[in-house]
C-alpha cells in the first residue's frame, strides 16, 4: 500500500473552484469526477475548507516550495483556524505550470510519530506527480460544466422561443383603408417582447405592445401570463385604463421579484381614425402626420409593480395617410459599436419617411442596421407595429346627417383655437335676415362660439386637418345650428351641467374654468347632441316665433 | 358702445390709478390668448396698493368662456388681497352672463359714467 493509506486520518485534496481567485477544499464523495477523487486513507472525510481570496494563506501557498506545517504558520487566517480545528498538520501545495491547483491536507501520523524526512519527500513526490493528472482532470470538468451549462442555455433558449411566438398573432388584422405591419425579432437571449390585436365585440380593434424586464424563461412565462390577461380583458373591459388597470391587479399578485412589464394598450376606431389608448411605462407611439412626427401622450406605472394603479387615457387621431408606430425599447436602446445607442431621435427621424406596411417596417429596420453596422449582436427584442391610413380614406366628420328645414350654411372649418369666431361670425352673419337681432343673436353668438371651442378642443382633438362641420338650416318657426366633431372629446354631458360653484372655484377647489356648456344651454332654447357615423354634434335650436 | 374693439383684436390693458382705486382698461376679446395681459394688468393694478380694482370692459367686444374663467382667477387674487372688484362697461349681453354665472354676486356692476 501506499503512504497515503499509512496515513492516519485524513487527506484532503483541495480542487480548484473554476476561477483564479480561490481554493476550495472539499471532502471527496464517491460519486464525484476524477479530480476529487483522493479519499482519505482512514475514510474518515474532511469538512470542505474554503480558502478565501484575501485569506493570507493563500498567498504563503502560493508562494512555498515545499511542504507547509500547519504548526509553524502563524497567520490570522480564517482557513488556517479551520484546518486547525480539522486537526490538519500538513499541507502540501499542488501546483502546475507554476499555478497552485490545490493542496493535499495531512492529518497525524497513525503512529503518532512526526513525519520523517523520508515521507515528506515522498509526499513531495506523489504532489509533484500527481498535479499534472489533476490539472487535467480539472480541465476535463471546466470542459464538461462548461458544455453542460452551454446545453442548458440552448434548451432554455429554445423553450422561450418557443413560448414566445406561440404568443405571436399568426394573422395581422385586415382593415379596409389601413396598411397594418408587425415585426418581432427576438434577441438571442429573449427578451419578454409581445404584441398582439384583439378583435372587440363592437368592431373596434384592440392593440397591445409590450415588453417584459429580464430575459429567457421567466420573462417569457410572464409574457405569456400578461397576453392571456389582456386577451381575457380587453373584450368585456374595452376602455385601455380599465384593461390595463385590472391586468396590474392580478399580475401584482402573481409577479417574480424584481420583474415588471410595460405595455401600451390602445382601442383603434378603424373607421373614424381614432386611437383610444393607455400607457403602463411604455414607449409612447409615434404619429407621422404630412411629414411631422408627434407623439401621442399618456403615463402611468408598468404592470406588476404596485397595486392600485390606474391610467391615465389620451386619444389621438391618425388620419387619411398618416401613420403610427408602437415599438419596444429594444429599437431605441441598440448601440453601434462606437457604444452610441440608437434613441429616439434617430427612430423619429426614420419614421417621418412616407412607406407603406411591411416597406415601412423594412425601412426602420435598415436604419436601424445602418446605425449598428454589420456585426451588431442584437441586445434585446425588437418589436414594432405600424399602421398607416389610406390617404384616400374617407373625410374623418360625418358632414350629412338629418336636416330640418332649408340649409343656409354648410362650412368646414379648421380645427384650430380661435377659429370659433369664424363659426360664431359666419352663423351671425346667416340668421341675421331670419330676423334674429339684438340680444336672441348675441346670445346665439356666444353658444355658437361655446360649441365650436368645445369641438375644436375636445372633439376633433385641436388637429386642424380634421375640421369641424358647421350647418345652419331653418323652418318657419325654428333655427337649428349643427356642430359636428370627431367626438374624441367623449360624451358631451348636456343637461347635467348644474350652475358651476363659483364658491368653489374662487377657493381653488375647482378649476376656474368650466363654464362652457352652462354657457350654451343658457343661451339658446333647446340643446341636443347627435351621434354620427363618424363622431358627435350638437344641436342648437333657437324658436324663431318666440320673438324679442 | 360704438368704440368697442373689433372681435379679432387681442386683449389689451392699460392702468390708472386714482385715490384708492386702480382702474384696468380693457381692449379687444376677453378669451385664452388674454391670460397674460389681464394677470399682469392685476399685478400692475396691486403694486398701487389700492383697496378697489375696477375692470373697464367699454372696449371689450367679444368674452367666452375661457375669458370668464380668467375674470374668476382676477376675483380669487383679489380676495386673497383683501381688495374689492367693480366691473365697468359691459353689455346688456355680457351683463346676464355675469349674473347666470353669479359673477355679478362678486363685484359691482355699474353702468357707464356711474360712481360704484
Amino acid at each position: 500500500m501506499t503512504i497515503i493509506q499509512s496515513l492516519r486520518r485524513s487527506i484532503g485534496l483541495g480542487a480548484r473552484a473554476g476561477t483564479e481567485a480561490r481554493l476550495d477544499v472539499a471532502a471527496p464523495a464517491a460519486d464525484e469526477g476524477p479530480s476529487q477523487t483522493a479519499t482519505p486513507a482512514s475514510g474518515a472525510h474532511i469538512a470542505p475548507i474554503e480558502i478565501a481570496p484575501d485569506d493570507p494563506l493563500l498567498a504563503v501557498l502560493t508562494s512555498a516550495t515545499e511542504i507547509v506545517e500547519v504548526d509553524r504558520l502563524a497567520l490570522d487566517s480564517p482557513a488556517l483556524h479551520a484546518m486547525r480545528d480539522n486537526d490538519i498538520r500538513m499541507i502540501v501545495p499542488l501546483t502546475a505550470q507554476g499555478e497552485l491547483i490545490g493542496a493535499l491536507y495531512l492529518g497525524p501520523r497513525l503512529s503518532e510519530q512526526d513525519y520523517s524526512t523520508d515521507d515528506r519527500r515522498l509526499l513531495s513526490s506523489l504532489a509533484g506527480l500527481a498535479s499534472p493528472s489533476i490539472r487535467v482532470a480539472q480541465l476535463v470538468q471546466t470542459q464538461a460544466t462548461e458544455e453542460a451549462e452551454r446545453q442548458r442555455m440552448e434548451q432554455e433558449l429554445r423553450v422561450a422561443t418557443m413560448i414566445q411566438q406561440q404568443f405571436l398573432p399568426h394573422a395581422l388584422p385586415d382593415l379596409p383603408e389601413w396598411q397594418i405591419a408587425a415585426y418581432y425579432g427576438p434577441a438571442r437571449a429573449v427578451g419578454g417582447d409581445f404584441y398582439d390585436f384583439v378583435e372587440l365585440p363592437d368592431g373596434r380593434i384592440g392593440v397591445i405592445v409590450g415588453d417584459v424586464t429580464d430575459k429567457g424563461v421567466p420573462a417569457a412565462l410572464v409574457m405569456a401570463r400578461t397576453h392571456s390577461i389582456l386577451q381575457a380583458e380587453a373584450p368585456r373591459l374595452i376602455e385601455p385604463g380599465a384593461v390595463l388597470q385590472r391586468a396590474n391587479e392580478l399580475l401584482c399578485q402573481e409577479m417574480p421579484a424584481n420583474m415588471f412589464v410595460t405595455c401600451l394598450y390602445g382601442v383603434l376606431d378603424a373607421a373614424r381614425g381614432s386611437f383610444r389608448f393607455a400607457n403602463a411605462g411604455h414607449n409612447l407611439p409615434y404619429v407621422r402626420t404630412n411629414g411631422e412626427v408627434g407623439e401621442f401622450r399618456a403615463t402611468g406605472m408598468p404592470l406588476g409593480l404596485l397595486p392600485d394603479m390606474t391610467y391615465e387615457e389620451a386619444e389621438g387621431v391618425v388620419g387619411p395617410g398618416d401613420s403610427l408606430l408602437l415599438y419596444s425599447d429594444g429599437f431605441v436602446e441598440a448601440h453601434a459599436q462606437s457604444g452610441e445607442m440608437y434613441g429616439f431621435p434617430r427612430l423619429r427621424e426614420a419614421f417621418a419617411v412616407d412607406a407603406v406596411g411591411s416597406d415601412l417596417v423594412d425601412h426602420l429596420l435598415e436604419d436601424l442596421h445602418r446605425f449598428t453596422g454589420a456585426d451588431w449582436e442584437q441586445e434585446d427584442d425588437l418589436t414594432m407595429v405600424t399602421l398607416r391610413r389610406s390617404a384616400g380614406a374617407a373625410p374623418l366628420v360625418e358632414t350629412r346627417g338629418p336636416v330640418e328645414g332649408d340649409v343656409l350654411l354648410d362650412i368646414e372649418i379648421e380645427s384650430i383655437l380661435g377659429n370659433e369666431r369664424i363659426a360664431m361670425d359666419q352663423v351671425a352673419a346667416t340668421v341675421v335676415p331670419l330676423g334674429l337681432t339684438g340680444e336672441r343673436l348675441e346670445r346665439l353668438k356666444t353658444a355658437v362660439s361655446e360649441a365650436a371651442m368645445n369641438a375644436i378642443e375636445h372633439g376633433s382633438g385641436g388637429r386642424p386637418e380634421v375640421p369641424i362641420h358647421v350647418r345652419v338650416s331653418a323652418t318657419p318657426t325654428r333655427l337649428q345650428v349643427r356642430i359636428a366633431d370627431m367626438g374624441l372629446g367623449g360624451e358631451i354631458p348636456l343637461g347635467q351641467s348644474e350652475v358651476p360653484d363659483i364658491e368653489a372655484k374662487l377657493r381653488g377647489e375647482q378649476s376656474p374654468r368650466g363654464w362652457g356648456l352652462f354657457l350654451i344651454e343658457a343661451m339658446v332654447d333647446e340643446v341636443a347632441t347627435e351621434q354620427t357615423d363618424q363622431g358627435q354634434a350638437v344641436v342648437l335650436n333657437v324658436n324663431l316665433d318666440g320673438g324679442e | 358702445m360704438t368704440s368697442r374693439a373689433p372681435v379679432e383684436a387681442p386683449l389689451v390693458a392699460s392702468i390708472e390709478n386714482e385715490d384708492g382705486l386702480s382702474r384696468i382698461l380693457l381692449g379687444g376679446r376677453l378669451d385664452r390668448d388674454g391670460e397674460r395681459v389681464l394677470a399682469d394688468a392685476y399685478a400692475a393694478a396691486a403694486v398701487a396698493e389700492a383697496p378697489s380694482v375696477e375692470i373697464d370692459f367699454t372696449d371689450v367686444g367679444y368674452i367666452n368662456s375661457t375669458g370668464i374663467a380668467l375674470v374668476v382667477r382676477l376675483l380669487a387674487d383679489a380676495r386673497r388681497d383683501g381688495r374689492s372688484v367693480r366691473a365697468r362697461g359691459l353689455t346688456e349681453h355680457y351683463r346676464e352672463i355675469f349674473r347666470i354665472t353669479r359673477l355679478s354676486d362678486l363685484m359691482t356692476i355699474v353702468d357707464e359714467g356711474e360712481d360704484a
